[in-house]
């Protein structure tokens, strides 16, 4: 029976991987090798957007490791992810240059608007590509750090964790609302024209992204499935289910607990980086408690605990919202409200367990 | 003189609709001949007629005088062109709304054509001026007769001083005696005597008056040429002196109102955190759509109004109740719906009631609008209580505090009194002993959220009158009372109460040298860092489990 499982596991895991990889390389071999009229072509619209619905499904995944795998329900996941796309947004607002609407060589328009002087600061050393990329990581990475080390320390756990979390996620809301941050304030950073030279609206170039979102994705997936087969993520699944047991064995849990919140704040601010060139904006809504409670949804959906259902999920939750918004934009919200509800009463395994308990009847 | 326009408008309109209601309830008054005659001349007079009967007028005590003159000043006193009869004439847009002068009956609304407006010259509006003050100054009502006071000050001359010196020894009102008292100081100051001088200062050293402030920081400055204005040294010390007095007493009232806004502030957190207190502390079940409870409580007054538009007062006092009805019966229903499935699961939970809140709000959404809908604010919690020139407390503020305290006391005394409060409580210490005990555990369960849920909709009643009602009310509301369950301690009311307070009065105190956003901002971190200290609280619940 479990060996039943594990194959049929393996089976929609194949898939998941299988249809990925086929997005990956295909829609952006298409693109570059048809011309514009081919009905292999795909549009610009269409291309973001399966770029975007990839760094969600990143993203999702990412939440997963912390709260499939560790237990930790984080509502405030969407932070790393925003910080990641300001990290990368900062370094698009440096490549704008004298193409700003008031021409200043080194200030964003923003900042001339502000009447400010200088660069403050933090945005030194943005306008280099890999620093970005370096703070793409360390951003989220050394919040995570700090947020984690104070909060797995002192044995904050279950709801309380979830409450301040989600705390964290609005104060950085209301902190990068406010003008005097430097980072837009309510606009954000947008308009952005280049990113390593190249035309960031141009088909190539969103092609490019598409790859490199599918690709990463494939790629922590991969290594996320590593982790958790490790002894190290053999421990953080046996924390979640029983947490003082584990310490009492003589494991230090919240190192444990650390290690796997900075790793997934990492591969959510990764996320990030590739969602801000995809659609041409980061601002602080992205912060917003709802969007983190969101990323929950989909990895509630897919089905928690197994990295391919938050992949499912974060598609088929997305997709549904395209549709929905594009349908009737009253009908989203309780649409999703209803989601919820039904996967939490009647779904708790997501969309995965009840593929798996259909592929288990067959076999029985 | 430093009153706001808008104050002073408001000065100049509570006299003039006192007068008018004087002038409409008095008694008909057997007229004298020489005040008939007075009104005569300046019906028909020459201009040199009409200022002498100005005066007359003045001399004769009559209760319509008031009326009269103060209608002749704004140039609403007329004359009509068929029978040549005195009157008083409102402004109805489309043309008079008259009253006789002399009976003060009403005679129906003319057109501007029917009536010719009686002229005056400069130097008579000036007497008239003068004249009005001074029978304001004994008008029945001490806010008339304050109001007065503070228009004289500003064209203090003997004779007004003269008058105001003999009306200091009548008046009764303290705060009219106070007012007189303060411009006669005033005016002290700039005796030829010194002595005078300096007795005039120290007595104002203890006032609390704006234009006190005003005239001893103007005694203290310099003047273009770099001189002093007031030439003489001792003085000028002691005006210093007096200055650093007042705003020591200054910065105690700013503390004071600081402190005020601060509890108000918390008022409300605790209003708003006491529901969440019992469904997330006495449950253990996380209820995000406790926001959502709030906004429905909300709307509940927004429709309370709707329904009888013309007793604005009535209506907020009959949505407390309706509002508690309503928001408990969603809350059971939700609890019976939803989260009685989901005991020992606090995240699913969590999950499955933020998407009922998503659905509330939509529906509201849908239902009102996404737009902000206004909820009027009664008159008696309108305006503020003005303390003196430096400190006033707004009403609606103060009845929030009130009322939040009055819930708070009701809820402990149901959790303390009532068999269902003992049902709670046992609930709450030990599921399963209480079971055994026969209680209806899942009635209980059920009343528990509903009482939770009815809260948070008497809460949003309070937050209506505070805030914008709209489909967002809730979720503005409901991390800050997450943080004050947590803060306080999970499952202990009294800690909600202080925690609650405490962060209201440190927000508000942090405000000043942060910014409204940073401070909030300092405060979500000051929280985040003290659970790490204290993961359970202000007020810990005791017990010896590992984990619980």
């Amino acid at each position: 029976m479990k060996l039943l499982t594990l194959a049929s596991q393996d089976k929609t895991c194949t898939t998941v991987l299988m249809a990925l990889a086929a997005v990956t390389f295909i829609i952006p071999l298409c693109n570059l090798l048809t011309p514009a009229d081919s009905p292999l072509h795909f549009s610009a619209y269409t291309v973001s957007l399966i770029g975007k619905y990839l760094t969600f499904a990143l993203l999702g995944m990412s939440l997963d490791l912390v709260w499939g795998y560790c237990g930790i329900l984080a509502l405030g996941h969407g932070a790393f992810f925003a910080l990641g796309g300001y990290a990368m947004g900062m370094y698009l607002m440096r490549q704008i240059g004298t193409r700003g609407v008031y021409g200043d060589p080194l200030l964003p328009d923003f900042m001339v608007f502000l009447n400010w002087k200088e660069l403050p600061w933090y945005w030194l050393g943005f306008d280099h590509f890999g620093f970005a990329l370096l703070m793409v990581l360390l951003a989220p990475g050394i919040l995570a750090f700090v947020f984690g080390w104070l909060a797995f320390r002192s044995r904050v756990t279950g709801v309380y964790l979830s409450i301040i979390t989600q705390a964290l996620t609005y104060a950085l809301l209301l902190a990068f609302f406010r003008n005097e941050m430097g980072f837009g304030g309510n606009n954000g950073l947008t308009d952005f024209k280049d990113i390593l030279g190249f035309n960031i609206q141009s088909e190539a170039v969103r092609s490019v992204l598409l790859f490199l979102s599918g690709f990463s994705l494939i790629g922590a997936f991969l290594l996320c499935r590593w982790i958790v087969n490790t002894k190290l993520g053999r421990v953080v699944t046996a924390i979640r289910d029983q947490e003082s047991r584990v310490r009492f064995l003589g494991y230090r849990v919240e190192m444990f607990k650390l290690w796997i919140f900075v790793f997934a704040a990492m591969l959510a601010g990764v996320a990030g980086a590739l969602y801000v060139p995809q659609v041409g904006i980061i601002n602080p809504s992205e912060f917003t408690p709802l969007n983190s409670l969101e990323i929950v949804v989909w990895v509630a959906m897919g089905g928690r605990g197994t990295l391919y259902g938050a992949i499912i999920g974060a598609v088929v939750v997305n997709y549904g919202k395209t549709v929905l918004t594009g349908l009737m934009p009253e009908i989203w919200l309780f649409t999703l409200g209803a989601v919820f509800i039904v996967i939490t009463l009647l779904l708790p395994d997501g969309i995965v367990g009840l593929l798996r308990r259909k592929l288990q009847e067959q076999h029985a | 003189m430093n009153i706001p326009p808008l104050t002073r408008f408001h000065h100049v309109l509570a006299v003039l609709m006192l007068v008018f209601s004087l002038a409409a309830h008095s008694d008909p008054i057997t007229a004298s001949q020489p005040w008939l005659d007075a009104l005569n001349s300046l019906k028909q007079g020459s201009m040199p007629e009409r200022e002498q009967a100005i005066m007359q007028l003045a001399e004769i005590k009559d209760a319509h005088n008031l009326a009269i003159l103060q209608a002749l000043l704004d140039g609403r006193l007329f004359t009509t062109k068929t029978d040549t009869k005195l009157v008083i004439g409102i402004d109805n847009h489309q043309g008079f709304d008259i009253s006789d002068a002399v009976s003060g009956a009403a005679l129906g609304a003319v057109d501007h054509d029917a009536l010719s407006k009686i002229n005056l010259t400069n130097k008579m509006r000036g007497t008239l001026r003068k004249i009005i003050g001074e029978l304001e100054l004994s008008a029945d009502d001490p806010a008339v007769r304050l109001a007065a006071v503070k228009a004289m000050a500003k064209e203090a001359d003997d004779r007004v001083l003269d008058l105001l010196r003999g009306r200091a020894d009548k008046e009764a009102d303290p705060a009219v005696k106070e007012a007189i008292k303060v411009t006669l100081l005033l005016q002290d100051m700039d005796s030829p005597d010194k002595a005078t001088r300096i007795m005039a200062i120290e007595a104002l050293k203890a006032k609390n008056s704006q234009e006190v402030v005003n005239r001893l920081n103007a005694m203290v400055e310099k003047d273009e040429s770099g001189e002093f204005v007031e030439p003489d040294e001792d003085i000028r010390n002691l005006a210093k002196a007096a200055l650093i007095n007042i705003n020591n007493r200054l910065q105690l009232y700013s503390s004071v109102e600081t402190v005020f806004f601060g509890l108000s502030l918390g008022a409300v957190l605790v209003l708003s955190a006491i529901g969440l207190a019992i469904t997330f502390g006495v449950m253990g079940v996380i209820n995000m759509a406790h926001g959502e409870l709030m906004m429905l409580g909300a709307y509940t007054t927004y429709v309370m109004q709707q329904l009888m538009p013309n007793h604005l007062g009535i209506s907020v006092l009959l949505a407390i109740p309706a509002a508690f009805v309503i928001s408990a019966l969603v809350g059971i229903a939700i609890e019976r719906g939803i989260i009685r499935f989901l005991y020992g699961r606090p995240l699913e939970t969590l999950l499955a009631t933020f998407g009922v809140s998503l659905i509330l709000q939509q529906s509201v959404r849908s239902i009102f609008s996404p737009l902000n809908r206004s909820v009027a604010t009664p008159e008696w919690m309108s305006g503020s209580w003005q303390i003196n020139d430096f400190l006033s407390l707004t009403w609606n503020r103060f009845y929030i505090l009130v009322f939040c305290l009055l819930v708070f006391v009701l809820l402990l005394q149901i959790l303390k009194r009532t068999r269902l409060g003992l049902e709670v409580r046992a609930v709450a210490q030990n599921r399963k002993m209480a079971k055994a005990m026969g209680i209806p555990t899942a009635r209980v369960d059920a009343m528990t959220f509903g009482l939770g849920s009815g809260i948070a909709g008497v809460a949003g009643v309070a937050l209506s009158q505070i805030t914008n009602v709209g489909p967002n009310l809730g979720q503005a509301y409901i991390v800050d009372s997450f943080m004050v369950v947590v803060f306080g301690g999970v499952g202990n009311l009294l800690g909600t109460l202080v925690a609650g307070f405490s962060l209201g009065i440190a927000n508000k105190f942090l405000e000043p040298f942060a910014g409204a956003v940073l401070a909030k901002i300092l405060v979500l971190v000051f929280i985040i860092l003290f659970i790490q200290k204290r993961p359970r609280g202000l007020f810990p619940q005791k017990g010896r489990a590992a984990d619980s």
